[in-house]
């Protein structure tokens, strides 16, 4: 199982708030039908509107991005620039 | 293929700029410059009144008026649904972005567009603004951030929630989201604390100021296809949004990038260009719009002010254990601050265990936002930078020393998530500990301050082309507009990947039409991203190259190499041919294959963050208040500079801009909610008398993810500036100032407020 880490808001109000879950999945693609199924909506707003760190590397879009259990996978706001 | 430990011939070389002499010529086309036969001239109607419902908008007198082609109104655009949209460009509220560019039924910032016209000419589009009758209900207006989040303040808009708290409020109000990340325990952090520094600190909305007014030329042809020639810092965001605001087929639109005179974040949005397609559509004539400055300042993002409580906790040995930050971001008349980065930036230089931090995006009667250089971390570091200096002062430590006891480095995971890797921020604080600027001594009554910023950079989707030539030049493509001296990095890394000078390689930016999708030109993403794409383009025309000369010599490929523009034979065993250059492999080109390029369109993940550290060194006139800047160095990881000179140039000009920030940029508001000060006399950016030499000091942490190690440069370097000012006029003063703009007026009332105290004691 791979932990995944929210710290932002944006997706803690999909998962009453807790910060931390457990996830089978081990692609981005599958970790966010987990997510949808278990909290409706969080997958869209993780697919759509998030950004996903893994293992320190910032994904603006992870569609194709893999991790192993022991990867490091937060979810993180996506960033703009100016 | 990584080069980053190659012996490289061309990246980190200084060759001209490739568009100097049209530039400096006058020559180089920007959106004001462009003219098409049968052109007319739109003109906008704004608001008078900083909030106001819009009752009616008569148009019928300025239609007769003789030589006027069109008016429009928002009820000529497609209605938009009230929720975020995705075109590639990532989110957007197209809702907004179209009420922006022409009010629905309210007016919500003095100058907010309600109305346009095209006419023959500029004069008759002016006299047809006045003929038209729009029937106002003034409201109660906002300005002040914190007095648009009183639960006594006129709401903007009777639809937004405050999203992001629990349970989901049912009355509307003016803060859109709240955002909090969260680390450790900060309160537990707290009470371990030897040492407390508390702060409230105030920015005020700053323009970008750049110095080209938006402009564009837009032709809707009866056939449905639209020709767009605009400056802008996206030629495909361009073509994006207006489709989606226009309802229009993004097939029949063509973006065409033009120059652009600086656009800092505040060139990703449109303005005119919807505006200019309806008229055009209805007039049947190409029409041309520009702004006016008045108009730029007005209408058009500033960034955010903001107000902020920064609280940070240490052991008497400087380690600091806990941290908390309260930020509430202006967004202007719609949502969308950059709240979210500034959260993130202002700790992300620093390990420490205990972090809280909470923000609100808050609209209010003013212009919409729109990114500026780092959207949001000049702002919450201003605070940060500002208390760390504080709290070294407390603890009698050295302010380069603490940071660098508490920096973050590879392995240092931030208080919004993810572990640091492979990050130079210790090197930039040892090279700035190092340089002689931090040694010198200083005159009595001067000061010296020192403050960091960080940055995270992106990548993105990008398209780049690499075409040889029949005479073996080059062509490279690139689907950026060049806003910071990509055409020259871009092409740099070509001719390196080829082996052939810079100065047979030509960049150019063709139209929306012509090359692959690119993300527009921000987050210093152009020479990460659309450079890695252009590398890979490059190496796919070696490899075909390779394969060329293997025909030639009826060898296998794996017996050619490519070497400084050549091929050669890979050993004694693959024969003894005399090497075949590019010249003439492509002068060979139709016998071997066809013409000789390769197109690469990518998303680029893996772009590494940047830090940097500003030392600044200021003198204050004690009758006047205005602060001197004596001696300024930045020094800045950079990855690896592809081109030196343009990074000097970014760090310099960011640096420059933050000196304005710091001492002098703010929008002044009137007791009406109208904006006083919209011209560059009364809004006063920095010239060249005002800033010293800014030496440019480049770190170079190679990003392990890039072909060459590049890092991006432009949004770091207006991070640090306001923090260093101020420390340093601490310093030189004893005096702490928590508000922007460090303006004479202010730095003299502070000074004379504690003046009575220094005094007695």
């Amino acid at each position: 199982m791979t932990k995944v880490v929210i710290t932002g808001s944006a997706c803690q109000r999909f998962t009453g708030g807790r910060t931390e879950l457990e996830v089978a999945a081990t692609t981005f693609r599958r970790l966010v039908l987990e997510l949808e199924e278990r909290f409706p909506g969080l997958g869209k707003q993780v697919e759509e509107g998030m950004a996903v760190a893994i293992d320190g590397e910032i994904f603006q879009d992870a569609y194709s991005a893999k991790f192993s259990p022991d990867s490091e996978v937060v979810l993180i706001p996506k960033i703009g620039g100016g | 293929m990584n080069y980053v430990s190659s012996d490289l011939k061309v990246v980190g070389t200084r060759p001209i700029r490739p568009d100097g002499v049209e530039k400096v010529t006058g020559r180089a086309q920007f959106g004001a410059d462009m003219r098409m036969a049968g052109m007319i001239w739109g003109k906008v109607l704004r608001s008078p009144h900083a909030h106001a419902k819009i009752l009616s908008i008569d148009t019928s007198k300025a239609e007769k008026l003789p030589g006027v082609k069109a008016v429009v109104t928002a009820k000529d655009f497609p209605h938009i649904a009230n929720e975020e949209a995705f075109v590639g460009e990532g989110p957007m509220n197209f809702r907004d972005l179209s009420r922006n560019c022409l009010a629905w039924d309210k007016a919500l910032y003095e100058g907010h567009a309600v109305a346009a016209v095209a006419a023959a000419t500029p004069a008759i589009a002016d006299a047809a603004l006045e003929l038209i009758d729009v029937n106002y209900e003034v409201l109660p207006y906002v300005i002040d951030v914190e007095d648009a989040m009183a639960d006594n303040a006129p709401v903007l808009h009777e639809d937004l929630f405050t999203a992001g708290v629990e349970p989901k409020p049912t009355k509307p109000s003016n803060i859109a989201k709240v955002v909090t990340f969260k680390k450790g325990d900060a309160e537990a952090g707290f009470k371990d604390a030897d040492v407390i520094i508390e702060g409230r600190y105030t920015t005020k909305a700053v323009h970008q100021a750049y110095i080209e007014p938006h402009a564009c030329l837009c032709w809707h042809n009866p056939d449905g296809q639209v020709m767009i020639y605009s400056s802008s810092q996206g030629h495909f965001m361009v073509r994006a949004y207006c489709s989606k605001l226009l309802g229009i087929n993004i097939a029949n639109i063509r973006a065409v990038p033009l120059e652009i005179g600086g656009g800092f974040g505040g060139k990703t949005l449109v303005y005119l260009e919807p505006v200019a397609i309806a008229l055009s559509k209805k007039a049947g004539r190409p029409v041309k719009m520009q702004m006016t400055r008045d108009e730029v300042f007005r209408a058009s993002g500033p960034t955010s002010g903001a107000t902020m409580e920064v609280k940070l906790g240490a052991k008497k040995d400087g380690s600091i254990v806990a941290a908390r930050q309260v930020l509430k971001y202006q967004a202007g008349a719609f949502p969308g601050s950059p709240i979210g980065p500034g959260c993130m930036c202002g700790f992300a230089m620093y390990d420490i265990p205990n972090v809280d931090v909470v923000g609100y995006d808050v609209v209010s009667n003013r212009p919409k936002v729109a990114a500026y250089r780092a959207p949001g971390a000049p702002i919450s570091s201003w605070a940060v930078e500002c208390a760390l200096d504080d709290l070294a002062r407390k603890l009698g430590k050295d302010p380069i020393e603490i940071r660098e006891q508490n920096g973050a480095r590879n392995g240092t995971k931030t208080h919004y998530g993810p572990t640091h890797q492979n990050i130079g921020f210790l090197e930039t604080l040892k090279a700035a500990k190092n340089h002689p600027h931090w040694q010198a001594p200083l005159k009595p009554g001067q000061g010296r301050g020192i403050a960091c910023g960080f940055w995270f950079n992106i990548g993105g989707e990008s398209s780049a082309g690499c075409h040889i030539g029949e005479d073996g030049t080059v062509v490279a493509v690139s689907g950026n507009p060049d806003i910071g001296g990509s055409r020259a990095s871009i092409g740099m890394m070509v001719a390196e990947v080829l082996g052939v000078p810079a100065e047979q390689v030509r960049t150019i930016i063709p139209d929306t039409s012509s090359i692959g999708f690119s993300f527009l030109t921000g987050g210093s993403r152009v020479t990460f991203a659309t450079g890695m794409a252009a590398t890979q383009a490059a190496e796919r025309v070696v490899e075909d190259l390779k394969r060329r000369a293997a025909q030639i010599w009826e060898i296998p490929v794996e017996a050619v190499e490519w070497k400084d523009g050549k091929a050669y034979p890979a050993g004694s065993n693959a024969g003894a041919f005399e090497p075949l250059d590019l010249a003439t492999l492509a002068l060979r080109a139709g016998r071997t294959g066809g013409p000789i390029g390769a197109e690469v369109s990518l998303n680029a993940q893996g772009a590494g963050p940047g830090f940097g550290v500003h030392i600044a060194d200021v003198e204050v006139d004690h009758e006047t208040g205005a602060v001197k800047i004596l001696r300024y160095t930045a020094i800045q990881d950079v990855g690896k500079a592809i081109h030196p000179s343009y990074v000097e140039g970014q760090i310099q000009g960011g640096a420059a801009q933050g000196i304005g920030w710091a001492l002098n940029e703010e929008y002044i508001y009137d007791k009406n909610g109208k904006m006083d000060n919209s011209g560059f006399l009364d809004y006063r950016v920095p010239v060249a008398s005002d800033v010293p030499m800014i030496e440019a000091v480049m770190v170079e942490v190679p990003n392990p993810r890039h072909p060459f190690g590049a890092r991006g440069v432009g949004e770091v370097p207006i991070i640090p500036p306001m923090a260093a000012i101020g420390n340093a006029i601490c310093a030189a003063t004893g005096v702490r100032l928590h508000d922007l703009p460090m303006s004479p007026p202010k730095v003299r009332a502070a000074l004379d407020e504690v003046a009575p105290k220094m005094a007695a004691e």
